[in-house]
């Protein structure tokens, strides 16, 4: 049984769509959704590192690299801001955040 | 390694990371959310290991595994939140959400099912992998991502040193009513201002 390119885009398919339905499903919990959002980053990097395995061509693992190092940010910056929101209101509910009437 | 020790590992990292990927969103309390996390992370890991990817994987574990899930695990223990009034509704969003879940995947599982890729591409790649036996995966990331994508790597440098100073503006706050040591006032102190000298009448004191 070969394990090809097919297999592993699955395996990232279906980890897209757990981090999407986990922002659906989550509405209201900030962390889970910023977790859910590293699972779609994580689905992403799969597919570029599996393409990269087959068309035999490194360029798409710096892609990876570099989608890894935004991630990382994105993480920081938005527990920072979760801190922050939660010292000021007291609260980290979804349906909290209408300070801008949005 | 046998065709089958391969295909038995895949399936074993795959089932994994799906299955604590699910786990994520569906367990009850975040904290075991964020070890669930790790744990698609590890797994994650082991898929691109399997796929030659050994830097990343590395990489993966070190920086997602070390700093960003235990980053998650602060936040989580830090904040008093009452996370069983934050599920409240799980179950009113869930049908929208498995609806647009599975119509995204049947989406996805068309595409993998559907595509073909150019032979060209294979033929030509921008810059070809090295064989195993001539330069390691770290070494060849290296030779490119230094040459061809440096200003993409001094980009990278960039966001993380905002994101940085960023999170560190954002969670510093002046408390008021401590006293700290500030050095340059005790150095600017002289005699004039720290020492008073006062005429105390006699039998009166002050």
């Amino acid at each position: 049984m070969v394990i090809g390119l097919g297999h592993y885009l699955t395996v990232a398919a279906v980890l897209f769509t757990l981090g999407v339905f986990g922002i659906f499903i989550n509405r209201k919990n900030v962390i889970v959704i910023l977790m859910s959002i590293e699972l779609i980053l994580l689905s992403v990097n799969i597919n570029l590192v599996a393409f990269s395995t087959h068309l035999n061509d490194i360029v798409g693992q710096v892609f990876a690299l570099l989608i890894l190092t935004v991630a990382a940010a994105e993480a920081a910056i938005g527990l920072a801001i979760l801190v922050v929101f939660f010292r000021n209101r007291g609260s980290i509910a979804v349906e909290d955040v209408n300070m801008m009437r949005g | 390694m046998s065709m089958t020790v391969t295909a038995a590992f895949f399936y074993l990292f795959a089932t994994v990371t799906i299955a604590s990927g699910f786990m994520v969103i569906a367990s009850r309390n975040p904290v075991q959310s964020v070890l669930f996390l790790i744990l698609a992370f590890v797994n994650a890991a082991g898929l691109f290991l399997m796929m030659g990817a050994e830097f990343l994987a590395m990489i993966l574990v070190i920086v997602y595994v070390g700093a960003v899930a235990v980053l998650f695990l602060f936040v989580v223990m830090m904040l008093d939140v009452d996370f069983a009034a934050l599920r409240q509704g799980f179950l009113q969003y869930l049908p929208f959400g498995a609806l647009i879940g599975v119509i995204l995947l049947i989406e996805l599982i068309f595409v993998v099912s559907a595509y073909v890729v150019d032979p060209g591409l294979i033929r030509a790649p921008a810059v070809p992998i090295p064989a195993a036996d001539v330069m390691t995966n770290t070494e060849a990331l290296g030779h490119v991502l230094y040459t061809r994508y440096f200003y993409f790597f001094q980009a990278a440098g960039l966001i993380l040193l905002v994101a940085m100073i960023g999170a560190i503006v954002l969670t510093l706050r002046e408390r008021v009513g401590v006293r700290r040591q500030d050095i340059s006032m005790q150095n600017a102190r002289t005699q004039e201002t720290a020492v008073q000298v006062r005429k105390v009448p006699f039998r009166q004191g002050i």
